[in-house]
Parts: structure tokens; sequence; C-alpha cells
């Protein structure tokens, strides 16, 4: 589907909430508008444009240009339409003698400090200014030459833009969007008059300032002054193709813009309701990886992972892992073998996998990356509230008094909602943050947490019930809510068990590691602050209490009736772009599709008689099971859809012994990735822009991807389940994946009402759709809970096992940085690695000055599970006792110390709580020596014309 | 799938019913939690372990072990997972 290249631009965005109907005449013609509308825009909405440079209508207007001058019957002089609102009644006239003078004065000396290389300019045919001169009709340029800045330098220090101040009209665009959209504030306007000139703010290069690249300003400009490399190399672009982001939760809506089949470059659309025209510089710029040379594009067999690799076609590729999988089945069972689907593929892409294991494997073996992320969220929320999902859409977030944000990094995980959430924190919404690590938003500017519970890692229960012990000893119970919407029995339970002395903020804050009297303050301010919402992420799941935690937040926001509107809510920040849509899908070895357990009778029923096969009524194994059944000889062949356990899941040694304990690992993967050196068979993957699906976000948004070229290996990865599934004798006769998602819709009451033609229709679509819901449903529980009755479950805190100790001492917790995406394999293969070439170790300077360490070191990390050296950054960001590091590169491997303790309910593992030693050392570790060694080999495998030289240091370092 | 895996997992699960006032209730919830979530080979490794090795029986909590004497038909109810 193929859209325009140029999106309209009213000029000021629509007033915040549809006023009243305005009526006004604008050259002879009746118009109405909400109240609040700018003339300028009322005009556009008519169809007719007033001149402008420094409007647009992602930002509010300045009224600084003047180009926008209009008559206006009654008022004296010319006033700016764009900072004018419509009146009723108002007689507006957007052209005359006088006003095309003064146009063309103001557009002449804008000229007079131009460059006139527009033949030459990259913005030639997609310039404001251009467009402008063209609408005024400027002829000539009377000032003769004399000071200007068409000297100035351009800065190409930022990886993916530069900056030409020779262009700059400073019209500041590019100052407001980085301020009002983005959040950052990296750009102010120096000196007055004519000597003001945009720069970063501390006058450093782009590169060094603090600007986050996330591609605001260069939207914004109107000119070639800020522009996309890609765009100043290719030239403009000719078609547009909407479509997702497959990188974070969040789920971005692009135009890819193209030349042919080529991405020139990528801009999020005005229209996607997840981002409202913003993006972070992952979407944004970070989609290089797509046309890397490391792709492996053919497929590639092998008998075992000591020989080298052999080229093959799709057939005989398939063909022998089908062989293998059946043959592994007659020799050990039906349930030796299993498969696991990927949160980075579509629901689409999911939705075939689990229907492969369930029906050509006939067993329940699937699993999701998501056991690794959020599957505690699943069984909490179920639990509590009956639904799997979050309970708000982004938008609500406008409507929130209090924000409670626990074990989420927002601006670094999921940027574009952190710059939502800046908007409405900056308005006046006040923040509770918990986290042991000073987040940005705890202080950035204009924004500072009224609390930030910097607990120690491990202890979020022990938090939320104290949290919730004040609610309940302190008379703060929305009584009402919870009479109505909740069961009276589980809350009786629940209440008694919070109030008891033992829940108390001063018998848990030394635990917590906060003072009672601000765990007192955040409960108050959560309670009674008016509405208030929760928003999470892995620093909650990813603990041996994980579903715990989950449960403890659902029954606070019940308590205090923070549920079912706008506002308000329990929000998981999901990490990868289809976490939510993976585990939709079935994904989970107990669960079909919609979340309905295998051994329900009527729903297997259904799905038995649609797919034309007998389905296990048992659960299956999950990945941390199949791991351990493979080591114990019980389990043998694996198919992996985009997933890369070796690196992404904790306790690497375990995993690598495991995959090396089968014997048939099936990898369809875009890259070499680090589980495809234990892989047996080959498959190559499809990028997002090589295929057609949807991907459903955070907010259970389900959005178009859309192919914007062929898949480079011939096949999407749909497409090559279909294969596989056929070569096992299950018939699976789609043509084209909108037929998949029919049959979802066919078998799902929650997606009842989703088709491709509706996706197109409305955009994008929040689950659940059916009869009672065309249109989708932004906000869940409006009424009652999902399950009928809120149920409150106990959370007693259950220290982890994995404690401190003199041998290890202090605690590791791992995450996740702006520009890298989870295990680094699409973002380490872009311009990206400039902000991170390599993991880091955060340690604070008390615990590093006892240990001799400084800045830049090398250090030894060890814990139980094993030992790797990173390099130390020594900073306050975390507290004593505690240090922190990402998984970004293979290399540092951040897993190989991290253990296989996991969420007693969902196994999901505890990443965020691992007890180490560091010390100062000179060389890598043993496991990094020997990664370096083995993947040199593995490399050496690939077969001639396919050697695929390392794309950064760290894959071959150590 | 090794025992004392399974031993660990089951007394986890163990540790988030303890606080269920009524010990009876708590004994059928762990039962369901591993009915519903464990695969069957798994159910069935840990009862066999539990009835042949008095190291499994003594590492299992007592509200597990009398959980998963108390349910051993919901658990091992159907076909091993193996
Ligand atoms: S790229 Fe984003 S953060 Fe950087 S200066 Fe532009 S708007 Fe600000
Ligand atoms: S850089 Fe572009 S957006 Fe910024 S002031 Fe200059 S012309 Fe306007
Ligand atoms: S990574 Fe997330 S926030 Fe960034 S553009 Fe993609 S979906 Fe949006
Ligand atoms: S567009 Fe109105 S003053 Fe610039």
């Amino acid at each position: 589907m193929t859209v325009s290249i140029y999106e309209p631009d009213l000029g000021t965005p629509a007033p915040a909430s549809g006023g009243a109907p305005v009526t006004l005449e604008i050259n002879g013609m009746p118009v109405t508008v909400p109240e609040g509308t700018s003339v300028m825009r009322a005009a556009a909405e008519a169809g007719l444009s007033i001149p402008k440079l420094c409007a647009t209508d992602s930002l509010d207007a300045f009224g600084s240009c003047r180009l926008c001058l209009v008559e206006i019957e009654g008022r004296r002089g010319y006033p700016a339409s764009c900072t004018t609102p419509v009146a009723d009644g108002m007689v507006v006239r957007t052209q005359s003698d006088r006003l095309a003078k003064l146009r063309r004065n103001v557009m002449e000396l804008y000229i007079s400090d131009h460059p006139l290389d527009c033949l030459t300019c990259s913005a030639n045919g997609n310039c404001e200014l251009q467009d402008m001169a063209g609408a005024v009709g400027l002829r000539e340029v009377r000032y003769a030459p004399g000071e200007n800045h068409l000297a100035a330098e351009v800065d190409d220090s930022n990886p993916y833009f530069q900056f030409d101040p020779s262009k700059c009209i400073v019209c500041s665009r590019c100052v407001r969007a980085c301020d009002e959209v983005q959040g950052t504030l990296a750009l102010t306007i120096d000196g007055r008059g004519f000597a003001s000139m945009v720069s970063p703010s501390a006058h450093e290069p782009f590169a060094e300032s603090e600007c986050v690249s996330c591609g605001a300003c260069v939207q914004a400009c109107p000119t070639a002054t800020l522009m996309e490399k890609s765009v100043v190399e290719k030239g403009q672009p000719e078609r547009a193709v909407v479509t997702t982001c497959a990188y974070c939760g969040v789920g971005c809506s692009f135009r890819a813009e193209l030349q042919g089949e080529e991405v020139v470059r990528m801009v999020p659309e005005k229209a996607g309701k997840a981002n409202h025209g913003h993006s972070c510089v992952k979407g944004r710029f970070a989609w290089g990886y797509a046309t890397h040379p490391d792709r492996i594009t053919t497929p590639m067999i092998r008998r075992s992972i000591d020989e080298p690799w052999q080229e093959v076609s799709w057939e005989e590729a398939i063909n022998y892992a089908a062989g293998e999988f059946r043959r592994l089945q007659a020799e050990h069972g039906r349930n030796a073998i299993g498969a696991l689907t990927s949160s980075r593929c579509t629901n689409e892409e999911t939705y075939l996998v689990q229907k492969l294991v369930r029906t050509a494997f006939g067993n329940n073996n699937v699993d999701t990356c998501a056991r690794v992320c959020h599957s505690p969220t699943g069984y909490g929320l179920k639990a509590t509230l009956g639904e799997s999902a979050g309970t708000q859409d982004f938008d609500s977030v406008q409507q929130a008094d209090v924000v409670f944000i626990i074990g989420a990094n927002p601006t670094d995980a999921h940027p574009v909602f952190g710059s939502m959430m800046k908007q409405r924190l900056r308005d006046g919404a006040k923040l509770i943050v918990a986290d042991p690590r000073t987040i940005e938003l705890v202080r950035t500017p204009h924004i500072e947490a009224a609390h930030h519970l910097k607990l120690k890692p491990g202890t979020n229960v022990a938090l939320l019930n104290a949290l919730a012990h004040v609610v309940v000893t302190e008379g703060l119970v929305d009584e009402a809510f919870v009479a109505a919407r909740c069961e009276t029995e589980s809350f009786a339970q629940w209440r008694e068990f919070v109030a008891r002395p033992e829940n108390a903020p001063e018998q848990l804050s030394e635990v917590i590691g906060v003072p009672a009297e601000t765990l007192r303050a955040a409960a108050r301010l959560y309670a009674t602050g008016g509405n208030a919402a929760i928003y999470y992420g892995l620093g909650v799941t990813e603990h041996s209490q994980g579903s715990t935690t989950v449960m403890a937040i659902a029954n606070l926001a019940m308590a205090t009736g923070n549920l079912g509107r706008p506002g308000v809510g329990v929000n998981p920040l999901r990490g990868q772009n289809n976490v939510q849509g993976s585990c939709d899908m079935g994904s989970f070895p107990h669960e079909l599709p919609g979340y309905r357990h295998v051994s329900e009778p009527t729903t297997r029923l259904e799905f038995e008689r649609a797919w034309g096969a007998t389905l296990d009524p048992e659960p299956g194994f999950r990945v941390p099971n199949m791991l351990d059944a493979a080591l114990a000889g019980q389990f043998h062949g694996l198919y992996l859809q985009g997933e890369d356990p070796v690196q992404s899941d904790p306790n690497t040694q375990h995993v690598q012994a495991a995959l090396k304990a089968m014997q048939c690992v099936v990898v369809q993967d875009l890259f070499l990735n680090e589980t495809a050196k234990y892989a047996h068979v080959f498959l190559p993957g499809a990028s997002f822009l090589e295929k057609d699906g949807t991907f459903t976000n955070a907010e259970r948004r389900i959005s178009r991807v859309r192919r914007v070229m062929r898949p480079r290996a011939g096949k999407a990865d749909w497409e090559v389940t279909v294969a596989l599934a056929e070569a096992l004798g299950q018939p699976m006769p789609y043509s084209h994946p909108s037929e998949i998602m029919d049959e979802i819709a066919r078998l799902t009451p929650t997606f009842t009402g989703v088709s491709y033609a509706r996706l197109d229709e409305l955009g994008s679509i929040q689950w659940p759709c059916n009869d009672s819901a065309p249109l989708g449903t932004p906000i869940m529980h409006g009424e009652s809970f999902v399950r009928g009755l809120g149920r409150f479950m106990l959370t007693a805190y259950v220290p982890t096992e994995e404690r401190t100790s003199r041998k290890r001492p202090l605690l590791l917790t791992t995450g996740r940085i702006l520009s890298q995406y989870n295990v680094g394999a699409q973002t380490r293969r872009t311009d990206n690695v400039h902000w991170h070439a390599e993991d880091r170790l955060e340690i604070h300077p008390s615990d590093a000055e006892s240990r001799g360490v400084v800045d830049d070191d090398w250090v030894a990390v060890a814990s139980r599970s094993g030992e790797t050296v990173l390099r130390a950054s020594v900073t306050e960001r975390v507290q004593p006792g505690v240090v922190y590091t990402t998984f970004h590169h293979p290399v540092s491997g951040a897993n190989v110390i991290t253990t296989d303790n996991s969420d007693w309910a969902t196994n999901c593992p505890e990443y965020k709580v691992t007890a180490v030693e560091v010390a100062k050392v000179m060389q890598p570790s043993e496991w990094q020596r020997e990664y370096g060694e083995f993947t040199a080999r593995q490399r050496a495998f690939l077969p001639d014309g396919n050697d695929k030289t390392p794309v950064t240091e760290s894959d071959t370092s150590a | 799938m090794t025992p004392d895996k399974l031993v660990y997992m089951a007394n986890q699960i163990g540790s988030y019913f303890t606080t269920d006032p009524q010990p009876e209730h708590a004994r059928q919830q762990i039962a369901e939690h591993m009915k519903k979530f464990w695969a069957p080979s798994m159910r069935a490794t840990l009862i066999e372990a539990l009835d042949r090795d008095a190291d499994v029986e003594a590492q299992l909590d007592d509200l597990v072990r009398q959980a998963l004497i108390e349910h051993r038909t919901l658990l091992l109810g159907s076909a091993a997972n193996a």
C-alpha cells in the first residue's frame, strides 16, 4: 500500500479536546472548526494554504516568521494566522495585494542570507523555504551581498543527520521540537537578531551534546539545515509505505520512504496512534541492519556443529529439518522436540509456529522469549483482573495526576512513550519512581520526582506491601470501588494480611532500604493524588517473586480504585515490539491463542476442528524445562524462529551445554546469531521490511507491518514455517498473511473484529475488538473486570535465595540502554554502536575505591554461575552495594553471570538480582577466551563467499 | 529432568501458597498450579522421586510434600510427557 510522499501539514496542532463548533468566513467561504483552532489550521482544513515557515502542526504556534499574515475584518494590522484563534463570525482574507507585498518582503529578507544552491541542495523538491518563495511569488532579492552565514561549517558528527547552519532560517522549529516533542532540550537559539544561531546547548557538536538522536528536529526543519545523511546521499524518496517499527513495545508507526525498493529514510507517521509522529533513534535511524552484508540469505545444513556449513536449496534444508524432527520423535518419543516463537516476529508468524508445534509436532512444547521477560505479567494480571494485558492506552497518561514507575526506565527502553510521559510530568503530574538506579526521569529538565524509592534489588514485594499497609491502615481504600467491583472475601483476607505489623513501613524499611516516612508519603500520594497510574517493566517481572509483584501492583490499583478509566491503570511496558502479540497468539506451552488453557475441552475442540488435528490436553515444556530435559537426555530437537537464547537467556554456559546436547537445532534468523553457532539447520529470516503481518504493542494495539521490499532470501518467515509444516505432513494452505489473521479472528474471541481490511481502514486496533467493541478497546475493565469481580491475591514477601555474602558482596542488576536493542544483533549492525560500543559495568565510587578500580578499568565480575570481564564506569547512578550492566554485546557475557533462579510461578529468570564480586583484572575471562575461539571456528565454518567479517570489534575481541 | 531442580521449583511454588490461611486450600492450589503449568513428565518424575528417595522426601517442604501426596491422582492423571 503505497501512500503519497507528502504528508499534509495543517500548520498548528488540533485543539486539545474538541471544543464547541465555531463558524467563520475565509475568503468568502464559510468554515466550521472546533473552538481553539487557529485561523491557519481552519484555512488548511478548508483546503486553503496560508504561507508559513515557523509553524508546523506538530508544534505549538510560535509566531516568529510573519509570513502567515492575514487580514481580519474589524482588526487592525495584519495578525499572524498561526497564533490567532478562530472566533464566531470572523471574516478572514488570506490574499490581497498588501499581504502579497508584505510576504514578499519577509521572504526577501530570508533569502538574502540563504545560499542559492537549490539545484544541488538535498532538500530540493521537498523544501518549505523553496515552496514559500514560489508561493509568495518572490522574483528578486534587493539586498546587496553583505554580512551573512553562508560560510558556516557543516556539523556531521551525528552518524545519521547533518547540521548545515548556512541554510538555517532561525525559525526555531528544531528547538521547539526538541523541547515540546522529545523533552530533551538539547538545542538553543543563541544570540540576537542577525547573530542568532541554532546550536546544541553547550556549543558542542551534536554527537557530543545531550542530543539523543530522536530525529524530531530533523523532521521539523523546513530547510536542508537538519537533514538525514541518507537523503543527502541518495536524494529525495519517491514513495512511502506505512509500517510499524520492529524494535520496542511502543510500536511506533512509520512511513518507510523509498526509492524503488530501497529505503531512503524512515519517518514517524503523524497519524500513528501510538507515537503521534514521534520516534526514537532506533526506529528512525537504525534500520541499516536489514541490508547489512552479514545477512545470511542461503539455507544451510550440517550434521554436527563441528562441521562446516553446507549451502543447500530451501527444499533440501526444510526436508532435512523435517526428517530429523521425525527421526527424533520416532527414537525418543513425541515430546522430544519443541519450538520457540519470537516477540520479534509478527503475530501471524508466531501463530503459525505454535500451530505447527501443536499439530505437526503433536505436543505443546512451544514457548517464547516472553518467558524471560513478561510471563509474570500474564500470570499476575490474569489472576487478579482476568486478562493478561495492560489496562490502558498510552494517551491515558495525559490524564494521570500521579505517575508511579516501578522497575522501568521509559526514556531508555520505551523512548517515545518516555517523551509522552515527560510532557505530562512537565504539565504538573506528580512522579514516584521505585528503582535501585537513578533513572533519567528522577531528575531531568523541568521534572523532579516527588519520591525516588531507591530500593534494594529484590525487594519489590516488600515495598508494595508496605505501600498497601499504609493505604489500608490510614483509611485510604476506595471502599465504594472495592465494594462494587471486587471480591469481598479475597479483599477482606488481603486487607487483614497487609495490615499486619510485619508489613508496616517501619518494619520493612531496613529490608527495602528506603526510610519509612518516604514510603508512607509515597503511598499517600499514590492513593490520594487524583488519577494514579502505575507503569512497570522488567525490573518488576525478572525476579523470583515477579508474578507476586505483578499481583501486588494490581491489588494496590484495585484497593485505591485506580482502574477502569482514563488516567489510571496498571501498565506493563513490554520490552520487544511484539511481546504482547506473541503471548496473545498462544506461544506458551499451556495456552492456546487468546490465553485459553489447553485443558479446556470446548476450546480445544474448536481448534481441533479448525486445524484437523488432535491436540494434547496437557501443558508442554517451558524453555528452561526444555534445556534441563536436553541435559537429561530427554529432549533432542528445537526450532527457533528469531530467537537467540544463548545470548538472551540466563546462565549462558547452561544454555550452551543444553544446545550442544541436542541433535537437531533449527535456527531461523537474519544473522548467524549466538544460538546459530550451535545449529544444524540455518533458515534465512526476513526483516520486517520484507514481509506483511501485524505487531501488537504494549497497549494491545495491533498495527500493520507492510512489505516494502522482496525478502532477500526469497521467502518471508511465515512461508518458511508453512513449508516446514507441510514437509511434516500438516497442510497450511495460506497464500497471504491476511488469511492467517482471518483464521486467528475466527478462533479468538478478543480478535473477532480484526482483519487487514479493518486495519487499513482504522489505522490500528486495540484488542478486544469484537461485536461488543467494534472499534477496539483503548481502556479495559471499564464497567467490570474481565474476570467479573477483581480478585485480591496475598503477596507475602519471600526474599530471593540469591543473597550477598562475604564471597560475593555486591548485587548485580541488568538492563538496557536507548541506542541498543536486546541482544543487539540488529543495532550492533548500525551506526548506533557510536553510542554504545561495549557493555560496561556501572559501579558506585565507594565500591570502586575499595577495590582499587577507576573508570575504564577492566574488571572481572564473578557469580556462582560464571565469570566475565567488562570495563568499569564509576558512577553514582547506582547505589553502593549494587552494580549494573547491559547485555547488548555477546562478548560481554552478561548472562554468563546471571543464574538460573527464576519466578516461582512462570520461571521468568531473575536477571535483576545476582550476587557477585568485582575485581580489577588485566585480561578477559576464561569464558571469553573460549567464546572467542569458538566464534572464530564457527565463522570459519561458513561457506566461502559467505564469510561474514565481524561487524564490531566486540564480536571477536576477547 | 533431574529431581533436585523439580524439588526446588516445587518448594518455590509452595512458598507462595504458604500465606493462604487454609492449608487445605493451599495444598489444592499448589497441586493445581503444577497441573496447569508443569508438563506431565515433570510431575511424574517428581512424584516418582518422592516415592523412592528419602532425600527428596526430606528436601520437599511439608506443605508441598503433603500436596503431592494428597493430589497424586490429579497430578498423575494423564499419560506422562516422555
Ligand atoms: S535529534 Fe532529538 S534530541 Fe537530538 S537535538 Fe534533535 S530533537 Fe533534540
Ligand atoms: S535548523 Fe531548521 S528548524 Fe532549526 S531554526 Fe534552522 S531552519 Fe529552523
Ligand atoms: S524503538 Fe520503540 S520508541 Fe523507538 S521508534 Fe521503535 S517503537 Fe518507537
Ligand atoms: S507561520 Fe505564523 S508566524 Fe511563522
